[in-house]
């Protein structure tokens, strides 16, 4: 279903924006002490921005509360769009038909109920704790794959143009030098901050929002889009920017560690249930996914896909059939060597006394356990590098085992 | 508070180019004294001038215009001489192809691309000395770009000039007095689109006959305009013969009321303000001669400015009913001088002045009473100024106004605390956005109202170039932090939820640039 080798720039003039992406990777090979074994292992760090909804994503149809509490846009596993059940529990977006391929064939899993140490509710500073790995908002010096790649031992270089790229995203900035490349131009802005834009001009300055929407609309019919086409868009998006970053890695002498961040992912208000906002982007995601399981070929084998969020959503829907920032969420594995076929959760229910401050689903395991493991699992990164430089004060925090085959 | 914070708003943005970022504390020095913080830079009338190293007179720059054109006029004919011969043909040097200014029309959507991209890499925080760009494959965009032709002399002094005034802008405190110097400078505007030599000009025009002046006299300003060789290019001066006057019998061609039709509409009395075509054809007349010395420099320094005394309309003319018996370079300065002081070009400046700093349809008190001290200090522009920023009515005006889109790439970059280092990043911006520098469409120069700029195109556009601003910038800045920089207390209780609840910094900075605290002024 894919085809590697095509690469088409997308030419129309909202063609290019929705959402927006970028990759980055580390300029070195890793040289291992143990190479002789034939592993090459590849990681990809994967950041959805703006906080995805687990619950949407990963629908716990088993808990009794669920149904309830996302009301509209809740999953169902029966209906016109049913969602794949995982196991007698948990059912997965059916916008994700190759993520769940992928877990029948026990090369994904999915982590529930998660989070980051951070428990307030900004965008930025979760942002920054998720990336930059320390517990606290604040330090955004670099980022927790960046101090990885510091301890690693440094083999060739990787084979790279010269120019400058995007900017890095945080969770690979720091001392390791990167390469970053941008697949996709973006000239344009993205529908979701024009749409944020244009309400704030509806309160504060009417002319500026008839003119802005006058002008996005212009925009549309110029190029004969409609609203689908341009979602449409952002799922070929996420897919062309997975692709790229693939086929670099397949090389011989390709990045083996990169990562990725997808933005886009604040669904406050018409989020959708199995069809909608949410589930294109979803889709756009497993259609990233399977771009990076193809054009990877035979390094899918011994590669790990790491997908996170700065933190979740309400339980509850809120007044206008989205959700609010939250706490516990999901985070997804994919790849070759990920040992997969597996819900990995200490489910905390979502009774109202369960909740983390009665409405966000309580995170039962930390995040940092869970990159930990994975980093533990590709690169043998030891407890203490885990516990002091890549993730500072996490001892606690216990990589977490056997996430890998 | 609040109130003092949108008196400094007030003070930042009507009059100057907005806020600076980092350390500049701009919002609370504007807040504890508004009208002080905005007039002390009318205290510094040499503040004003642009002096940078590399920065050439009018002459020389004329004088490298024509050595250039030899060069390339040699080597086509080098060119030609090899190829009569039956040698391999060579490529004829780079043709000073004039760079016509790019209008919105004709760019393409990956200028667009190009200009974002350089504003946010013109100077990087973050470590992009480690940073490379990879392709996966040649197939793959971004696609490899022909090598750029390297610049030649005119587009690189036209860079250095903008890079110039660009890095004042940025730099200076309020930015009152850069802004008269833009406001001025579109008034006697010339376009760098009619050919090389307005091209190269552009910027020593502003530097000579604007900024000496933007606290000086009008009618010193009228003057050293008017006899700008750059003026007396783009309005076709240089060719006007005075039927009557030996050039003009020699070689049988005669007036170019170009210019003189300008002085008057344009620069002066406004159109409407009592002239007739007879008044143009005299004043056509009464400057006749008025024009800059050619490469053979028989009339003087090649490129600078000349009376020819051949060239102009000999005897007496009747202007606006009076009488110029002078002859000569005196026939018309004396002219210039009356026109200056013409109740109509007090009206008219009046109501422009105002106009741009304060509203679209600005309070008619405020443009009597700026038109009563235009006329009572013989057009003292300081006193104007002052008197602007002394009224009642500039401070209570709601802010309305749209921000050019100059002054919108300027006050993104002192926001950022980004000094230019290459212009290129905002030429290219200007040049989608509608308003290339030094290069307006016609002599009337940009338009100066909130609907010309706050167009549904354009306001995509700014929105695009903030998002792109905000990809590249937004991982290393608080936005919330800029937003007191920018606006502190002034600022909406709905631009800051929406900056708030961005879903990521870079959101979050697109939505501050493109804030109506932002936007207006």
């Amino acid at each position: 279903m894919t085809d590697c080798l095509e690469n088409r720039l997308l030419t129309t003039r909202r063609g290019l924006l929705l959402g927006s992406a970028s990759f980055a990777a580390w300029a070195y090979l890793p040289k291992f002490a143990r190479a002789a074994d034939g592993r090459d292992p590849r990681l990809i760090v994967v950041i959805l921005r703006g906080a995805l909804d687990g619950l949407s994503t990963v629908a716990p149809i088993g808990d009794p509360d669920y149904a309830g509490l996302h009301g509209s846009i809740a999953l169902t596993a029966d209906g016109a769009h049913p969602a794949i059940m995982l196991d007698s529990f948990f059912a997965l977006h059916p916008a994700m038909p190759e993520f769940a391929r992928m877990y029948r064939d026990r090369h994904a899993a999915v982590i529930h109920a998660v989070a980051t140490p951070y428990r307030d509710r900004s965008h930025f500073d979760g942002q920054d704790v998720l990336e930059s790995g320390y517990a606290g908002p604040g330090r955004v010096q670099s980022g927790w794959l960046n101090r990885a790649l510091e301890a690693l031992p440094r083999g060739e270089r990787v084979s790279s143009g010269l120019a400058v790229g995007p900017t890095t995203p945080l969770v690979l900035r720091g001392n390791a030098p990167t390469v970053g490349w941008a697949s996709v131009a973006l000239p344009q802005a993205d529908d979701d901050t024009a749409m944020r834009l244009v309400e704030l001009y509806r309160h504060r300055d009417p002319v500026l929002a008839s003119a802005l929407s006058q002008g996005l609309q212009l925009d549309k019919v110029a190029s004969g889009d409609d609203m689908k086409a341009t979602r449409g868009n952002a799922v070929a998006q996420m897919r062309q920017v997975a692709r790229g970053a693939a086929k670099l890695m397949a090389a011989d002498d390709g990045p083996r560690i990169a990562a990725l961040a997808f933005d886009g992912w604040d669904t406050h208000a018409n989020e959708g249930g199995p069809v909608g906002r949410l589930a294109f982007l979803l889709g756009g995601l497993d259609g990233a996914l399977a771009e990076f399981e193809s054009c990877l070929g035979n390094r899918w084998r011994d590669t790990i896909v790491v997908v996170a969020t700065e933190f979740g959503r309400t339980a509850r829907i809120n007044g206008t059939d989205g959700t609010d920032h939250g706490t516990g969420t999901i985070a997804l594995l994919a790849g070759g060597a990920v040992k997969g076929g597996r819900v990995i959760s200490d489910w905390p229910g979502l009774k109202l006394a369960n909740l983390y401050e009665s409405r966000d689903l309580k995170p039962t395991t930390d995040l940092r356990s869970v990159i930990k493991g994975v980093l533990q699992d590709q690169f043998g990164l030891s407890d203490r590098v885990l516990a002091e430089t890549v993730f500072p004060d996490s001892a606690s925090a216990r990589p977490m085992k056997g996430l890998a085959a | 508070m609040a109130r003092d914070s949108q008196a400094a708003l007030i003070a930042l943005n009507r009059f100057g180019f907005g806020a600076r970022g980092g350390a500049s504390g701009d919002l609370i020095n504007a807040a504890s004294d508004p009208r002080g913080f905005v007039k002390a830079e009318l205290a510094r009338p040499n503040g004003v001038l642009l002096e940078a190293p590399g920065l050439q007179s009018t002459p020389q720059l004329g004088q490298a215009v024509f050595a250039y054109q030899d060069q390339v006029k040699q080597a086509r004919e080098a060119a030609k001489e090899t190829a009569k011969a039956g040698g391999p043909a060579e490529t004829p040097a780079q043709a000073p192809a004039d760079q016509t200014p790019g209008l919105r029309r004709n760019l393409s959507l990956n200028a667009a691309a190009e200009i974002t991209g350089q504003m946010a890499e013109a100077k990087p925080t973050e470590n992009t000395a480690k940073s490379e760009t990879m392709q996966p494959n040649a197939a793959t965009p971004p696609a490899a770009k022909p090598a750029p032709q390297p610049l030649n002399v005119i587009q690189k002094i036209f860079r250095a000039e903008a890079l110039a005034r660009l890095q004042r802008a940025t730099l200076v405190d309020c930015g009152f007095t850069e802004r008269l110097v833009v406001f001025w400078s579109n008034h006697f505007c010339i376009s760098a689109g009619k050919g090389e030599l307005a091209r190269i000009w552009a910027g020593s025009f502003e530097r000579e006959a604007i900024r000496p002046h933007v606290l000086g006299r009008f009618a010193d300003m009228l003057r050293a305009v008017e006899q700008h060789p750059a003026m007396l290019f783009f309005l076709d001066n240089q060719q006007s013969l005075g039927p009557d006057s030996r050039a003009g019998q020699n070689r049988k061609r005669g007036l170019n009321e170009n210019l003189a039709r300008e002085i008057m509409e344009l620069h002066t009395l406004g159109v409407g303000g009592g002239y007739t075509q007879g008044d143009v054809t005299s004043l056509a007349r009464i400057i006749t001669g008025w024009t800059f010395a050619g490469r053979q420099g028989q009339l003087g320094a090649p490129g600078s400015f000349v009376f020819n005394v051949n060239a102009h309309q000999p005897g007496p003319q009747v202007l606006l009913g009076k009488t110029y018996d002078a002859a000569g370079l005196a026939q018309g300065e004396a002219a210039l001088a009356d026109l200056a002081r013409h109740p109509s070009t007090a009206n008219f400046i009046a109501t422009k002045f105002a106009r741009h700093f304060v509203a679209d349809d600005p309070p008619p008190v405020l443009v009597a009473r700026l038109r009563d001290v235009f006329v009572k200090t013989d057009g003292d522009l300081k006193a104007l100024a002052t008197a602007l920023v002394d009224s009642d009515e500039a401070w209570k005006a709601p802010l309305t106004k749209m921000r050019s889109p100059y002054d919108f790439l300027v006050a993104s970059g002192r926001l950022l605390a980004r000094v230019p280092e290459d212009p290129g990043v905002y030429l290219n911006g200007l040049n989608l956005l509608g308003q290339p520098l030094w290069s307006p469409a016609g002599p009337n120069g940009f338009p100066d109202t909130s609907a010309a700029w706050a167009a549904p195109e354009g306001m995509k556009l700014r929105l695009d170039i903030a998002a792109r601003i905000g990809a590249r910038l937004g991982n290393n800045i608080d936005p919330l932090d800029l937003l007191e920089f920018a606006a502190a207390d002034a600022a909406s209780t709905e631009t800051r939820r929406t900056i708030e609840r961005a879903e990521s910094r870079q959101q979050a900075l697109a939505l501050l640039l493109m804030s109506p605290e932002m936007q207006r002024r």
